[in-house]
């Protein structure tokens, strides 16, 4: 099987879908003939035609706007937002009118777009290249919230968000684009050509939005993770010796809650693992969910560990970022607790 | 270098508030029949003074002269009188429905129906508008019925938006009328995406923006216009410069540019000004920039002049920020009755026959609201179900609604 770093498989999924069905359409800054800042578009202007991969003036809620209205016509645009960082002048398309558009005009209109955005940091990108955003977009409703962790996914997770008929907010990790990152930013990554999920089949696959995927199955205690966290999360198991059970949710909207449950009822132990700020983030959803859930079944607190509550620092990244040692950590306090 | 002194803070005022003397001496008013018609694929450059001019066409004596005349034909100028007193008619017995309670909410069009009712006539099937909440007419001039706009104001059994949302935000793609959101300036934007996917998929519909005069300062307006002028777009950009957004005058949102019109020379949109209480004139401007948005000649930049006779809408109340006379003063007059003098003057209309078509209206649209009545208002008989709440929010049910939608016990 071909081997993808999930740059190649997010371009793979959307040729893939450019080909299947030509109401799909790819644009935003950078993306037509340079082929985007992070080469995620590459050779679809040239393949498909400036029709259908062309470059936007910088202005995000132009960009979202027009998505909405072109959905409204009946095209699938896919479009990137450079950043998840420069998103915020899009929130009031999103939020407003994306999320909305099919309950208030009761399915007379709506409104199938995916919004790609690479999120996270860990590449030395600072306050404005390193936000992860997910909560913004989970609390609101008429949206679905999916951040990829591997090659494999991603194809098959963006497939089904373009073929979606709802908005879908697509975050790509973006120091996962060539490896699976563990969070040892000391030492060099892993290739995604030598890593199992780089194996990226060819043509057509999809994943459906809304199930988890367990990468290391385990009995002690259970870790809630998405992105880069889960090869963080692994790390930390491996090198504090815990037998945890790994989620990776892919999907934060749908929600996978069974699999969540399922798993915490088994081990009687969780800890929540995100990239973005502590307070009001994912894993407080998540906590609250384990409690209404598997309140009998917990031996332990639910603990979170996230990033600091502190805007995204330059020079302390390492500080900032929630390493296999915090996690380790966390892994190490719950079994005791 | 001479001292310039301290800094001063600007802050514009609009001539006159309450307690004083209406005043629009400051709003010039060009003569009708004046302004040139140019070819619609003039080079922009060479019509600029016309983002600064009035294109109009009745005048004084109810005469349509100049180039911009002659389009419609009496049968044509008739129904439009019709649309015009039909949105006319339904405004009031829906703000008086909102006074009795029966709905929470009311938006009345007093004064600006020449714009969308016009508009509508001038557009194609299949062609979509994005609206504000001030273009009802659009539906009337098309033919939507009555009582489904009237089962949407009072949130009934029968909405066709299931009671989610708020009072006059209608939506119907089946007649060129897109989801009103409530939120300003959103739409703008939308409309410009619409037409490049029309455009990529080499369809021959166009689109139309609508927005006030106020949320032209919203950052949504000025993208729309960088991607209708960078990509071509065939949108029809209307601005509807009612003078008045809720109670800040029109000054605070178009500072120095003199007109909003104006905004779009910066980017080489062509862009018009136009009587907006002249039936013929906005019709005949739309007609103007509709082609061009047809034959892949892009986008145009419509300012329609017109005031905001009625308070913005029922949780108004404009005597607060406004004097009560100034509607009467307004130099434009009143759309309907310049549309009515004009067709009385060709001789195939007369003040009887008017008093007798408005008795006509009124019957009809008081038929339409005893039916929609008959389905629930918003507090009495039906309603839409609380089960209803939560469909619609995506495709397919995800399972978090599913278990709400339990614990809600529906």
């Amino acid at each position: 099987m071909p081997r993808r770093t999930m740059i190649e498989a997010i371009r793979d999924a959307m040729d893939v879908s450019m080909a299947r069905d030509e109401r799909v359409i790819v644009y935003g800054e950078d993306v037509g003939f340079f082929g985007g800042v992070f080469r995620c578009t590459q050779g679809l202007q040239a393949k498909y035609g400036k029709n259908r991969c062309f470059d936007a003036p910088i202005s995000e809620s132009g960009i979202v706007g027009s998505a909405i209205g072109m959905a409204a016509y009946g095209l699938r645009p896919c479009v990137e937002v450079q950043f998840a960082d420069y998103v915020y002048p899009a929130y009031d398309q999103i939020v407003s009118e994306a999320a909305r558009l099919r309950y208030r005009s009761n399915n007379d209109f709506t409104c199938p777009i995916v919004v790609r955005m690479p999120t996270g940091g860990g590449i030395f990108g600072g306050q404005t290249h390193s936000q992860s955003p997910e909560a913004l977009f989970t609390h609101v409703s008429g949206l679905k919230t999916v951040v990829p962790s591997n090659p494999h996914d991603a194809k098959g997770l963006l497939i089904a968000a373009i073929e979606d008929p709802d908005p879908v907010i697509f975050l790509e990790p973006k120091r996962l684009y060539n490896g699976p990152f563990d969070g040892h930013h000391d030492k060099p990554v892993t290739p995604w050509s030598k890593h199992a999920l780089g194996e990226v089949a060819d043509g057509h696959y999809t994943i459906p939005l809304g199930k988890a995927a367990i990468r290391r199955p385990g009995s002690a205690v259970t870790v809630l993770a998405y992105g880069t966290m889960v090869y963080v999360a692994e790390a930390a198991a491996a090198e504090t010796g815990i037998d945890a059970e790994i989620i990776d949710l892919r999907t934060l909207l749908p929600l996978d809650l069974d699999a969540i449950v399922a798993s915490v009822k088994k081990t009687g132990r969780c800890v929540v693992v995100h990239e973005a700020t502590l307070t009001s983030g994912f894993g407080a959803e998540l906590t609250a969910l384990v409690q209404e859930n598997c309140f009998y079944h917990l031996e332990a607190p639910v603990a979170r560990v996230a990033g600091w509550d502190t805007p995204y620092p330059h020079a302390q990244e390492w500080d900032y970022f929630p390493g296999p040692a915090r996690v380790g950590r966390a892994l190490v306090e719950t079994m005791e607790a | 270098m001479a001292d310039a002194g301290m800094l001063r803070f600007h802050v514009p005022e609009p001539e006159v508030r309450p307690g004083g003397t209406p005043d629009f001496s400051n709003v010039t008013i060009p003569k009708a029949g004046s302004v040139p018609r140019p070819e619609i694929d003039v080079d922009p450059r060479t019509i600029r003074d016309m983002a600064f001019s009035i294109i109009r066409v009745l005048n004084r004596a109810g005469e349509a002269v100049g180039p911009w005349a002659g389009l419609l034909t009496d049968e044509e100028l008739l129904e439009g009188l019709r649309h015009m007193m039909t949105l006319r008619t339904f405004d009031a017995r829906m703000q008086m429905a909102q006074r009795q309670g029966k709905t929470s909410f009311y938006m009345q069009h007093l004064g600006e129906e020449a714009v969308s009712c016009a508009f509508r006539k001038a557009l194609q099937p299949g062609d979509m508008n994005f609206p504000t909440y001030r273009q009802a007419g659009l539906l009337i001039a098309d033919g939507y019925p009555m009582v489904k706009m009237m089962n949407q104001i009072y949130s009934n059994e029968a909405d066709p938006l299931k009671g989610r949302q708020l009072p006059i935000m209608y939506s119907s793609k089946e007649h060129g009328f897109f989801s009103i959101s409530g939120n300003l300036a959103t739409q703008y934007i939308q409309a410009v995406g619409w037409a490049m996917a029309s455009a990529i998929s080499k369809d021959s519909r166009i689109a139309a923006a609508w927005i006030g005069d106020g949320s032209t300062a919203e950052s949504d307006f000025h993208a729309a216009l960088v991607f209708a002028s960078t990509y071509k777009a065939p949108v029809v950009l209307n601005v509807v410069n009612n003078q008045w957004a809720i109670s800040t005058f029109q000054g605070i949102a178009r500072g120095g540019s003199g007109t909003f019109a104006a905004r779009g020379l910066g980017f080489g949109i062509p862009s018009l000004r136009v009587d907006g209480n002249d039936y013929l004139a906005v019709h005949a401007v739309a007609k103007w920039a509709i082609e061009r948005a047809r034959r892949n000649l892009g986008p145009t930049l419509v300012e329609y002049v017109t005031y905001r006779v009625g308070a913005h809408s029922s949780s108004d109340d404009p005597s607060a920020y406004r004097p009560k006379a100034e509607s009467d003063a307004w130099p434009l007059g009143d759309p309907i009755i310049r549309l009515k003098n004009h067709l009385i003057h060709k001789g195939v209309w007369s003040e009887q026959r008017h008093t007798q078509a408005e008795a006509e209206i009124l019957e009809t649209v008081i038929a339409a609201q005893k039916e929609a009545e008959s389905h629930g208002t918003l507090h009495a008989g039906g309603k839409p179900s609380t089960r209803d709440m939560f469909e619609g929010v995506y495709a397919e049910m995800p399972p978090h609604l599913r278990r709400q939608r339990q614990q809600a016990g529906v």
